[in-house]
């Protein structure tokens, strides 16, 4: 008997968004990435399309402090002290799709460099890899104002994507990004009212929808990944059915992992710490990909090269 | 389970009150409530007692493997996301251990089996079953070695061959615990089924050419009588697995799809890594029952972990059981902090204390699983409760500072 799958019509479908500018775009970016355009729930073919495969970019930090985890710091030890070589290793050696700089060293109560200093940053990075960029600041409001006015200014015409924009700081960063043609990430904390609401905020101040990624937390492995998972699964159902302001391709970060010192502290009786690591890492981001990331961001190469087969895998194949 | 109205259409209307009750109608309404079963109807047709009955089983059949206080229940499943309810039964995981293997590389399988057992956050995490392959295809070897298995540990077993011969005498050796026969394919189906009923096993039902095949062939091995069944279509690669597990539940749960009426089953085969991410998947992803020959530490503590989090009730928190929590090494010097047993709050706080690597005493409250402001708000994280805590866990003793 031939078996009659039921399928799902949905209404809603996740808009398009462009990261990175090409020559012709008037950019200087080697490649573009488009997210988004799916119709269907991940990787189920037979209700709709998905025009673009999850993408997978890296983490690199203009400063690697003492408490960043060995295990993460042992792929990158000679790169760590210079963002642009890190950027091109990770482009080169670990093929990654994109680069998610984090201007952590911008913070005032931390090593406090200036935002001509970050410019500088983004400046040597954009020079040194072809892919496109997301560039997030330190988290402190009043200092990411005027980073982000630089950085834009630096970035002019290379589409790069700005974050984070919260809920109680999202304008300055918002100004930022519109005023160069640039994109904006709205990071919201694990609730789906609190993400339309943002993308709310942030269409209302003036930013587009096709300017817009969502990052809706994705929590590790162990440390509310089952809180994340949901969330994501229900903006994008939400989306799917129609909601407009949840159409928005989501971006996830694994990174958290390395917060979660269970998952890489020495214990035997857990076994091999960098084996633990890199599958808990990839284990979450798996998780995200199946809930719905259209994008992740993640730190240890080898857990990167395992969520890209399963990728792989997992648009490939056919039913 | 239909309405009362349904169920009355079905029903002689006579009101000759032979259940107990008046009419029709209000037997009709204590069945839908389910408060009285359908033989109080005497007069009930064949062909109304078995739509009846269909309808009012589950969607996807509870099949329990094992015996006695050693049981894994799987299936029963209502939902296709979690957070429409929960998934109920949490994937089993299985061990497998060639026939083949020799006897010190048993010993040593089955103690690092045994070993496989971590406390996490006050939840047990560990095997859920054994397997035994019959690589040798051999009916003594793979009984014996069946055997010793079942003598070593109490866990739930899984059969493995596809020649009932020599699956004939492994589920004989091994009767009384109930095994999972692993797997009645279309050549081998008949003699196979008959090994299930003599043993009274459950059977997973192989058919890897198409879900189409597959919903033919679970309805010949039904026809065997084996009742209870698990499905095994063979995934090809992630994405095959990841779209049948899927059509299959959603056949089951919103079709009544009666074939796929069952629990599933994956083999995880292949590179202990790769292996790994095909049961992080099916966790996530509706199989019911996942096998696999490898099962390394770093990457079974991080299974276990993705199999908690996914199986918790969204209703319900998961909790750390109060008390005192010693971070680093403490000593009476050292500083007590105090917070409440929502999970992700202990482990937010317990990792930035590991952070500041100052050891350090946490006495963690019983806020009743809510975080520190909803439970301060609910007045379930107070003065009392922490004074209480103070002088209930005796904390007072290990620090000199007051």
């Amino acid at each position: 008997m031939a078996i009659e799958i039921p399928k799902e019509n949905w209404r809603g479908r996740i808009g398009e968004v462009v990261i990175g500018a090409t020559s012709e775009e008037g950019g200087t970016r080697t490649k573009k990435i488009v997210l988004g355009g799916e119709n269907t729930l991940p990787f189920l073919d037979f209700d709709g399309e998905l025009p673009h495969a999850p993408v997978i970019g890296m983490e690199i930090l203009d400063v690697v402090r003492k408490d960043y985890p060995t295990v993460a710091l042992e792929p990158i030890q000679d790169v760590k002290d210079d963002p642009a070589r890190w950027a091109r290793k990770c482009v080169e050696e670990f093929g990654s799709d994109l680069i998610c700089l984090k201007l952590v060293s911008t913070d005032p109560e931390e090593e406090d460099r200036s935002p001509q200093e970050a410019a500088e940053t983004v400046k040597e990075v954009l020079g040194a890899v072809g892919v496109p960029l997301l560039i997030y600041g330190c988290g402190i409001d009043e200092k990411d104002a005027k980073t982000m006015e630089l950085v834009s200014n630096v970035a002019k015409g290379e589409r790069v994507f700005l974050g984070l924009a919260e809920e109680a700081a999202y304008k300055s960063i918002s100004v930022a990004s519109m005023s160069n043609g640039h994109g904006v990430v709205a990071f919201s904390n694990l609730d789906i009212n609190l993400a339309k609401q943002m993308h709310i905020l942030l269409t209302d101040f003036g930013v587009k929808k096709e300017n817009l990624l969502a990052d809706p937390l994705m929590a590790a492995l162990g440390y509310g990944l089952e809180y994340s998972y949901s969330v994501i699964e229900r903006v994008k159902l939400a989306a799917l059915m129609g909601d407009a302001m949840l159409q928005i391709p989501i971006v996830c970060e694994t990174t958290r992992v390395y917060n979660a010192r269970e998952s890489f502290k020495e214990d035997p009786a857990l076994g091999d710490p960098k084996k633990r690591v890199v599958f808990w890492e990839a284990a979450t981001g798996t998780s995200a990909l199946v809930a719905g990331a259209d994008m992740l961001i993640m730190r240890h190469p080898e857990a990167l090269a395992m969520v890209r087969r399963s990728i792989g895998e997992l648009v490939g194949g056919g039913t | 389970m239909p309405t009362a109205l349904e169920i009355f259409q079905k029903l002689p209307k006579t009101n000759c009150g032979d259940c107990g009750f008046p009419t029709c109608l209000a037997f009709a309404m204590q069945l839908a409530n389910k408060k009285i079963s359908l033989d109080k109807c005497p007069h009930i047709s064949e062909e109304a007692k078995q739509f009846l009955e269909a309808s009012a089983a589950p969607p996807i059949r509870l099949v329990k493997i094992g015996s006695g206080d050693h049981v894994v229940e799987v299936g029963d499943e209502t939902e296709l996301f979690r957070h429409e309810k929960k998934f109920f039964h949490p994937t089993a995981f299985v061990l497998l251990i060639d026939d083949t293997a020799s006897p010190e590389d048993r010993k040593q399988k089955v103690e690092h089996l045994k070993a496989l057992t971590f406390d996490r956050v006050g939840q047990i995490m560990s095997m859920d079953m054994v397997g035994v392959k019959a690589v040798s295809n051999d009916p003594a070897t793979f009984a014996s070695v069946v055997q010793e298995m079942a003598s070593q540990t109490d866990l739930p077993l899984l059969l493995v061959s596809e020649n009932p011969d020599v699956m004939a005498e492994g589920a004989k050796a091994v009767a009384d615990r109930k095994p999972l026969l692993h797997a009645a394919t279309p050549e081998n189906y008949e003699r196979m089924a008959a090994v299930a009923k003599e043993n009274g096993c459950s059977l997973v039902v192989r058919e890897t050419t198409s879900l189409d095949n597959l919903a033919d062939f679970v309805e010949k091995v039904k026809d065997t009588g084996v009742e209870d069944l698990l499905l095994d279509f063979g995934p090809a690669n992630l994405g095959d697995m990841l779209r049948n597990l899927t059509i299959i539940r959603r056949l089951a749960v919103k079709k009544k799809f009666r074939p796929f009426g069952y629990p599933t089953f994956v083999l995880a085969e292949g590179a202990p890594e790769d292996a790994a991410i095909i049961t992080a998947l099916g966790t996530m992803k509706y199989a019911s029952v996942i096998a696999f020959d490898e099962a390394e530490i770093p990457l079974m503590y991080p299974l276990f972990t993705l199999k908690q989090n996914i199986f918790t009730d969204p209703q319900k928190p998961i909790q750390v059981k109060p008390g005192v929590y010693e971070i680093g090494s403490p000593t009476p010097e050292s500083p007590v902090l105090i917070t409440t047993n929502f999970s992700l709050t202990y482990f937010t706080v317990s990792g930035d204390i590991e952070n500041s690597k100052v050891p350090s005493y946490l006495l963690v409250a019983d806020s009743e699983g809510l975080s520190v402001m909803t439970a301060f708000a609910a007045d379930k994280f107070n003065a009392e409760i922490a004074a209480d805590l103070v002088k209930e866990t005796g904390i007072e003793e290990k620090v000199s500072q007051k």
